[in-house]
């Protein structure tokens, strides 16, 4: 295990550090200790390591994460992995809006609930949260799966092109051209392996299903109410 | 882009800590707003006296006889307590608003910042923890308090467009984010007799507040009101004798965490500004709901 300490290591030099990792690397485990809030920790890694940050995180946290795993043990502030392109980014806590904002894959966990704009435009991450998530979540998702085991806020899914949503609580509104779908036996087996990839117990016959309806996908004079 | 910071102490212990520990967070916050800051300090309340926090661009001269003047003026005891460009007037509580008009005559370039039996409000161009040092903030003891550091969108950057506004009578208002509507209120305002000295949008805010208290609205009320009334972006905390208030706009862009434990609630535009307060490791650590009021009071 590779420890970086940022009361004594600064934050450009941890990340230059945990960047510098290639794909050989035998520094696999490496912990950042005392992140106090600071931003963009674990940013722009791409190597398969694993990055445990003991605390919790400020602004944009494993954004762009490539390959690696980041575990947060404290929650996270807003746009924590932004843009992922594949690895594992897991936070213990609470994250903060737009958490896994324009993500292309990999998976984002998040044990605690999450603030508004979760996922928004997701372009094919997986995101699970375990607790509720907040107002305009998955905004203009075009790929991917957003799973909730909580509630979702207002205007889920508001503009939505193909990414799946599940939550298992209830919905306090649907946002423009999303609505409930029907759960067919494969939905439930994507919905089994998310929940089984981010260790968390819960049945995928208690979720329900929504995503978009395709009516605004081109400009239809007839719709210009619904703009 | 600003920063907010409030401290609410339940544990009397930790009141000789006060001003240390928002200057503390205050200057964590240097980075989202280095253009002005300030605090407002509630301490000390003699339900008797009223304090008036006055601020002046010309101190020295302004401040030079100005206990003796006023006292005169009002046929009053007026004692005076001066920290660099601000200082605080203590008189007889019943006397606050013949000193004001008083003032006006005597000091006319002097600034009332507040009033009120327990708030101090102290404000300045320049970096949090040179406007903190001017004012030596950090030797503070008080209740609770607010501080703001502010990155200016909507006015000039003056001691007039720093936060916090005052309200009303004990209490004071700060704010991130941006009003749309401001100059449509500031006229309906100041045609319903509410006094605005600003081209600020968040003074706006405050005198919202203000009026909607003055037509009978408790505290709570009048947030409430700013969901319907303010259009644009807003984290508002709000400041009042025995407690402090926390909305956030519907939307709830500008960010907001609060932290809570058996000594204190404290509310941070970031987490980065509550990490050195005592215990915080074990705190219950949230982020405020949209469109929510949030209420503390002793």
């Amino acid at each position: 295990m590779q420890t970086l300490d940022l009361a004594t290591t600064s934050l450009r030099e941890m990340n230059a550090t945990l960047q510098a990792q290639k794909d050989q690397t035998n520094a696999t485990q490496w912990s950042i200790e005392n992140p106090r809030g600071a931003h963009a920790i674990a940013v722009g890694l791409d190597a398969p390591i694993e990055v445990t940050v003991r605390g919790s995180t400020g602004y944009y946290c494993a954004g762009m994460n490539k390959q690696a795993t980041v575990h947060v043990t404290g929650s996270a502030g807003p746009g924590v992995a932004e843009n992922m392109m594949s690895g594992t980014v897991i936070i213990e806590g609470d994250a903060s809006q737009y958490a896994g904002a324009t993500g292309r894959g990999g998976l984002l966990v998040i044990k605690g609930n999450a603030a508004s704009r979760c996922g928004i435009s997701m372009k094919g991450i997986d995101i699970v949260v375990q607790g509720n998530i907040g107002h305009m979540s998955a905004f203009m998702g075009q790929a991917g799966n957003l799973v909730v085991c909580g509630d979702a806020g207002d205007a889920l899914g508001d503009s939505l092109y193909e990414a799946r949503l599940f939550v298992r609580g209830s919905v306090k509104s649907l946002g423009a051209d999303c609505i409930e779908k029907e759960m067919r036996p494969e939905h439930l087996e994507i919905l089994r392996a998310l929940l089984e990839r981010a260790g968390i117990d819960a049945k995928p016959e208690e979720f329900r299903r929504y995503g978009s309806a395709r009516k605004l996908y081109n400009f239809d004079i007839d719709n210009a109410a619904a703009y | 882009m600003c920063g907010i910071v409030g401290l609410f102490l339940k544990d009397k212990s930790l009141e000789p800590r006060l001003g240390q520990l928002l200057t503390e967070m205050l200057v964590t916050m240097t980075d989202r707003g280095p253009d002005s800051a300030g605090i407002a300090i509630y301490r000390g309340g003699d339900a008797a006296l009223s304090k008036l926090t006055v601020q002046s661009d010309q101190a020295d001269a302004d401040f030079a006889t100005l206990a003796a003047d006023l006292g005169a003026e009002i046929g009053a005891d007026v004692s005076m307590r001066r920290a660099d460009s601000h200082a605080v007037l203590s008189l007889p509580a019943d006397k606050a608003q013949d000193a004001r008009a008083a003032l006006a005559t005597l000091r006319p370039g002097l600034r009332i910042m507040s009033d009120g039996a327990n708030v101090e409000i102290y404000k300045s161009v320049g970096l949090p923890k040179d406007v903190a040092a001017r004012f030596d903030l950090a030797a503070m003891s008080g209740t609770h308090g607010i501080g703001h550091t502010r990155m200016a969108t909507e006015s000039a950057v003056t001691t007039q467009g720093a936060h916090p506004f005052s309200t009303g009578s004990d209490q004071c208002l700060v704010h991130n984010g941006s009003l749309s509507n401001h100059n449509n209120w500031r006229r309906k305002l100041k045609r319903e007799g509410v006094r605005i000295e600003s081209q600020n949008d968040t003074e706006v805010g405050a005198a919202y507040l203000t009026w909607k208290m003055q037509k009978g609205a408790s505290l709570g009320e009048a947030l409430e009101g700013t969901l319907q009334d303010l259009d644009g972006f807003f984290t508002f905390v709000v400041g009042t004798k025995d407690g402090f208030g926390v909305v956030r706009d519907p939307i709830a862009c500008k960010p907001a965490v609060m932290a809570e434990t058996d000594q204190y609630v404290a509310f941070g535009s970031e987490y980065r500004a509550l990490v050195n307060l005592p215990g915080i490791e074990a705190a219950r650590v949230w982020e405020p709901e949209p469109a929510t009021v949030y209420f503390w009071s002793h």
